[in-house]
């Protein structure tokens, strides 16, 4: 017992001494740089300061305009992932000779770089030379151009979309695997019985899929609060703060105006967020075991 | 026979249905290829033919004619094979110890690496920006790799993880019980039977890489150091209506992985989906 401890440490000791140095040791420093002021420009009055980040912070309209961005983005987010998700899951799992196509579909988004797929969508949107106004002016939807990334609401529902379309193949292929583990006679005997397929959906699909559905909520809650690369390429926070988010305000504060004290303070409060989120995940995951 | 009929016509529907789902999730990377081959003239015409009449590889040759695209992307290949591969050394002996070796703390210890996952890399950039640029790491491959490669680390041992679990652990057994030590049963049997769920792992850890934007900001400055994520997030401020370069800089660097992951797409969906889902 005593020699298979000392293996298992051995084994994941190269692992475990990697996150510490790169993501325990830097953490614990972003908490204590987010309790002094500390501005790269104003090197020389460096000091503690306790919480006076946090004040200015908690008292900033600022941060309570991220906030509602950053959870507005995430919410609306992940519940179309979720629906345009649970299409492909469901048309994958029906579908068998054009399975192959669906799968071709899900996979590519997932393939391509999120700062890529921000360019690819920009373009779509541009206002005059953008496919969306073409398609719609065609129509006589539109009149004239119409920048969707430049106006407020649009710009947000824009990068919405756009994630979107990057993220859903990972709700996909994971409602798929729930799909998968549903018995086939369950449809069966339903059937038999006379259920239609819309009662089949609500009493068996949906209650065999819950959980993993539980599952992708947090995970993908998770990821989206985190997001930057398509705030930080579709609209650099714009038009009027309208898509700014937590953690690219951060970025910001931290390697734009170089004001690592306040910065620290918002990067310290978006981990507490996400570890808030985790910590209901992994309670989720131990009630299953 | 009604029933019979209904069938076909709910097969109909899901076909003409999943069609349309199909190709509108499948328009704008069909709109960025073709807008990478469209001839320069056609660029900005109004409206955009949804079908070009004719193609030209004008932006595929600027890219790297004027661009130095060959360089950001051999700057990208170099960070994510690097990162890769160390984390394929450092993730399959925690792997093996996190699914096989029953040791003190084990639940502890596994979740402590998941959770890593989970981190706002923001929340660690300005200390390892402070402690990267007094080592001399800023604007170095290795600055880039370092960071790129602990991010992946634990997607790479729980996507690990889930294909070792599947192996019956008799085959274990039976090969300590013929002689080998738990070294060469795993370098003998284990390693071979998992060797597709290796390779989805590394194509995940490489595409985890491969995406990065954040630490390529924060550690690079130097132009001819960039990565492709960074190289083409920075292209709208430095040429005006750039759509064509970026396109075909997006093709160029998109098309082999994804043609990589199409290819493998079974074992890559299991590895994905395992890396979420406690086996």
């Amino acid at each position: 017992m005593r020699k298979e401890n000392l293996l298992g440490y051995l084994l994941i000791a190269p692992a475990v001494a990697l996150i510490t140095f790169i993501c325990v040791i830097p953490l614990s420093q972003t908490i204590l740089y987010s309790l002094r002021y500390y501005n790269l420009t104003d090197q020389a009055n460096e000091r503690f300061i306790g919480l006076e980040n946090y004040f200015k912070l908690f008292s900033d309209s600022k941060f309570y305009d991220n906030l509602a961005n950053t959870m507005i983005f995430a919410a609306v987010s992940v519940v179309l992932q979720l629906l345009v998700g649970l299409t492909a899951a469901l048309l994958m799992n029906a579908a068998s000779r054009g399975a192959v196509l669906v799968r071709a579909v899900v996979l590519v988004p997932y393939a391509i770089p999120g700062v890529i797929v921000a360019q690819m969508f920009s373009f779509m949107f541009h206002g005059d030379f953008g496919v969306l106004n073409a398609l719609l002016r065609q129509s006589g939807i539109l009149s004239s151009a119409f920048p969707f990334l430049a106006k407020p609401g649009w710009a947000m529902a824009c990068i919405i979309i756009t994630n979107v379309w990057k993220q859903f193949p990972f709700v996909a292929l994971l409602l798929l695997s729930g799909l998968q583990t549903i018995p086939a006679e369950l449809y069966e005997s339903a059937e038999v019985d006379g259920a239609g397929a819309l009662k089949r959906f609500a009493y068996i699909t949906l209650p065999g899929i819950r959980q993993m559905v539980l599952v992708v909520l947090l995970f993908r809650t998770m990821a989206d609060i985190r997001i930057f690369d398509l705030v930080y390429s579709m609209t650099g926070g714009g038009p009027a703060n309208t898509t700014s988010t937590l953690l690219y305000q951060a970025y910001i504060f931290l390697f734009k105006d170089m004001n690592f004290g306040l910065g620290s303070a918002w990067s310290t409060i978006i981990f507490f967020i996400i570890l808030t989120i985790s910590l209901i995940y992994l309670s989720l995951f131990q009630k299953e075991e | 026979m009604a029933n019979k009929y209904r069938r076909r016509l709910a097969r109909i529907v899901l076909g003409v249905f999943g069609t349309l789902f199909c190709t509108a999730l499948a328009f704008p990377f069909y709109w960025q290829f073709v807008t990478a081959l469209r001839n320069p003239q056609d660029l900005f015409k109004m409206p955009p033919e949804l079908f070009p009449s004719r193609l030209s590889l004008t932006y595929l040759r600027l890219v790297f004619a004027e661009h130095n695209f060959g360089a950001y992307l051999l700057n990208s290949v170099i960070v994510s094979s690097i990162s890769m591969l160390l984390s394929l050394i450092a993730g399959m002996p925690a792997a093996y110890a996190i699914s096989r070796v029953h040791f003190k703390g084990r639940s502890f210890w596994s979740k402590f690496i998941l959770s890593a996952n989970m981190f706002p890399i923001i929340a660690v950039a300005t200390p390892l920006f402070i402690t990267f640029r007094s080592l001399g790491l800023i604007n170095t491959y290795a600055g880039l790799v370092i960071p790129s490669m602990v991010l992946t680390l634990p997607v790479t041992i729980w996507t690990l993880r889930a294909f070792l679990i599947k192996l019956p652990i008799e085959l274990e057994h039976a090969a300590l019980v013929d002689g080998c030590n738990r070294f060469s049963a795993f370098v003998r049997i284990i390693l071979p039977l998992i060797a597709p769920g290796v390779f989805a792992t590394a194509i995940i850890a490489f595409i985890g890489a491969w995406n990065e934007l954040m630490f390529s900001l924060i550690f690079i400055t130097k132009k001819a150091l960039r990565t492709v994520p960074m190289a083409i997030a920075m292209m709208p401020g430095e040429y005006s209506l750039p759509w064509g370069e970026i396109s075909a800089a997006s093709i160029v660097s998109t098309l082999p992985v994804i043609i990589v992951v199409l290819i493998c797409q079974k074992q890559i969906i299991a590895g994905l989906t395992a890396g979420a889902v406690k086996g």
